[in-house]
């Protein structure tokens, strides 16, 4: 009370609208974003601890977490390298097609996901361009584990590069100046020099990658065959639930893929602000 | 003085490896698109373009879009003034509480809907005794995109305003303007571009949403049908040409999107250098 007493009566608020806009914000938040969360607590609220324990640990559920988990952790290591690449190539070299390759990286972001589906699944079927080429080598993607986690990748690689890009832009050309000159190779200067700078960023930037994969769901169902305990990811389980009117099912388990996506939210918002105060010398 | 990376041998293989992998991981798929949408010729793309059901789909889709940018838009503008303007306890929490979509499973979003306005909800149930029906119906798709898109523009804005800071806005106030003319005559200028790319992206997510739309659309054909449930019907009845011609158009949106974003860059970094 004191406190809201202090901020209306604050000096340095000169500017108008205080009120407005939280009031729209505070509304907006709560009618969009949390009350809906309350319909999945009502849904949970009627089974019992050992109900939702069996629905969440049921083995085709449990297989689906692990195609899930294995196949986000995939995409995500095969984009920071993929990712880092590319954001050095865009930031440090001038070639022709340069600023085109730098659209084409928000590609994945602006194409809706059913689309980039259906794409991959007739690219990398037997008959598709990139399917009959690669399945008489012995490559199968479409419709197993390879593909879930190609599609993963396409969806999410945006992540790492827009997240390195920058922090590399802003890197001064002392700090490798400084490595060359005292007679370093690329490879020890670019480990010992760049990549301090540079990894708190690209850790970020695959977290969120594969934060995104773990809940992708149109670019994946499309390419995975769906076939449970081999290629079911968890979020097709709770549509399938949905479909089979097994509501309780449905909120289970999306009541695990909630708190696991918004705990690693948290956990990158954290790992960002400690890196950033870090930098910036202690505060901020 | 040289720099990492800066051999020609090493600069050759690095942008050659970049250009090749983007080629075959991310352009190669734009461009089967539009492959397979004209795999049968224009008329065959035409034919399924124009048809009844893909019209009412666009149709659909774009009612949708107009009527979730405005609202995106005000929630977005107030709320990146109240974080950037003004500074209170719980800002922070704020911030954080408007990343919640992005972190969310699209098919969560959906289900979370259902839930609550679903004929078994708390609010659904109510809803369903006055005879009102949002979910399976084009209330519950504008709610879901809604909630999926709402980040855009406040993301979009808040690191921007943050580093413009206040004092122009201050300025005006003290000379005498009132609210609304110092938001219209100072703010608004300076973050036009930014607020139009928030609009272009909050428009690209609201057209393309697949996974929650899934969930509450009920996919009545001719109905309750946005263009992205329209082209996976197709796609599930094995008409891939049909199912591309819709993906062809959803791809063509994608590419002026990032166009625009190209083109908005290109005039930050033009104002940039005059400055």
């Amino acid at each position: 009370m004191s406190q809201l007493a202090l901020w209306r009566s604050g000096s340095a608020r000169v500017l108008p609208g205080f009120g407005l806009s939280m009031g729209i914000s505070v509304l907006f938040i709560s009618l969009v974003l949390l009350l809906p969360i309350t319909g999945l607590f009502g849904q949970l609220a009627g089974l019992s601890l050992a109900e939702y324990w069996a629905i969440i640990t049921e083995g085709r559920v449990v297989a689906s977490y692990m195609v899930t988990i294995g196949a986000a952790a995939v995409a995500a290591l095969v984009n920071a390298v993929f990712g880092l690449l590319l954001a050095w190539v865009l930031v440090r070299y001038e070639f022709p097609g340069k600023r085109l390759l730098d659209a084409l990286m928000d590609l994945p972001f602006a194409l809706p996901t059913a689309v980039a589906g259906i794409t991959l699944a007739t690219l990398y079927a037997g008959n598709g361009w990139m399917g009959s080429l690669l399945e008489p080598l012995g490559f199968q993607v479409a419709y197993t584990w390879v593909g879930i986690a190609l599609a993963m990748a396409f969806t999410s690689i945006p992540f790492v590069v827009r997240t390195v890009q920058p922090v590399l832009e802003d890197l001064p050309a002392e700090v490798d100046e400084a490595a060359m000159s005292l007679g370093a190779t690329d490879g020890v200067a670019f480990r010992r020099v760049i990549m301090p700078h540079l990894w708190p960023a690209l850790v970020t930037g695959t977290g969120l990658a594969f934060v995104r994969s773990l809940g992708e769901f149109g670019a994946i169902i499309f390419i995975a065959g769906n076939m449970p305990y081999e290629t079911e990811i968890t979020a097709l389980m709770i549509f399938v639930k949905l479909q089979e009117y097994d509501y309780a099912g449905a909120s289970a388990i999306a009541s695990v893929v909630l708190f696991v996506s918004l705990a690693l939210l948290l956990a990158i918002n954290i790992w960002q602000g400690r890196f950033v105060r870090r930098l910036h010398g202690g505060t901020g | 003085m040289r720099r990492i990376g800066d051999a020609p041998a090493v600069r050759r293989l690095l942008i050659g490896a970049a250009l090749l992998l983007s080629a075959l991981f991310l352009l190669l798929p734009l461009v089967a698109i539009f492959a397979q949408a004209f795999s049968q010729g224009v008329m065959v793309f035409w034919a399924n373009v124009s048809n009844t059901f893909t019209l009412h789909a666009i149709g659909l889709t774009l009612v949708i879009a107009l009527l979730t940018i405005p609202i995106c838009l005000v929630f977005g503008v107030a709320l990146a003034w109240l974080v950037t303007r003004f500074s209170f306890p719980g800002r922070r929490i704020l911030q954080t509480l408007i990343d919640i979509p992005f972190a969310v499973s699209p098919v969560v979003a959906g289900l979370i809907y259902l839930l609550l306005y679903g004929r078994n909800g708390w609010i659904g149930s109510w809803l369903d005794t006055h005879d009102i029906q949002l979910m399976f119906a084009w209330p519950g798709i504008l709610m879901v995109t809604i909630f999926v898109t709402c980040p855009f523009v406040a993301r979009e804005l808040i690191p921007l305003m943050q580093a413009q800071g206040s004092r122009e806005e201050e300025a005006a106030v003290t000379l005498g303007a009132g609210g609304w003319t110092t938001f219209r005559r100072v703010t608004l200028p300076n973050i036009r571009w930014a607020l139009l790319y928030g609009i272009i992206l909050t428009n690209a997510r609201a057209v393309g949403e697949f996974g929650a739309v899934s969930v509450v659309a009920g996919a009545i054909r001719g109905k309750t049908n946005t263009l992205p449930l329209h082209l996976e019907q197709l796609y599930q009845d094995y008409n891939a040409v049909g199912a591309f011609a819709s993906a062809a158009l959803l791809a063509l949106i994608a590419l002026l999107t990032l166009a625009a974003k190209a083109g908005l860059e290109w005039r930050a970094a033009r104002q940039e250098a005059f400055l």
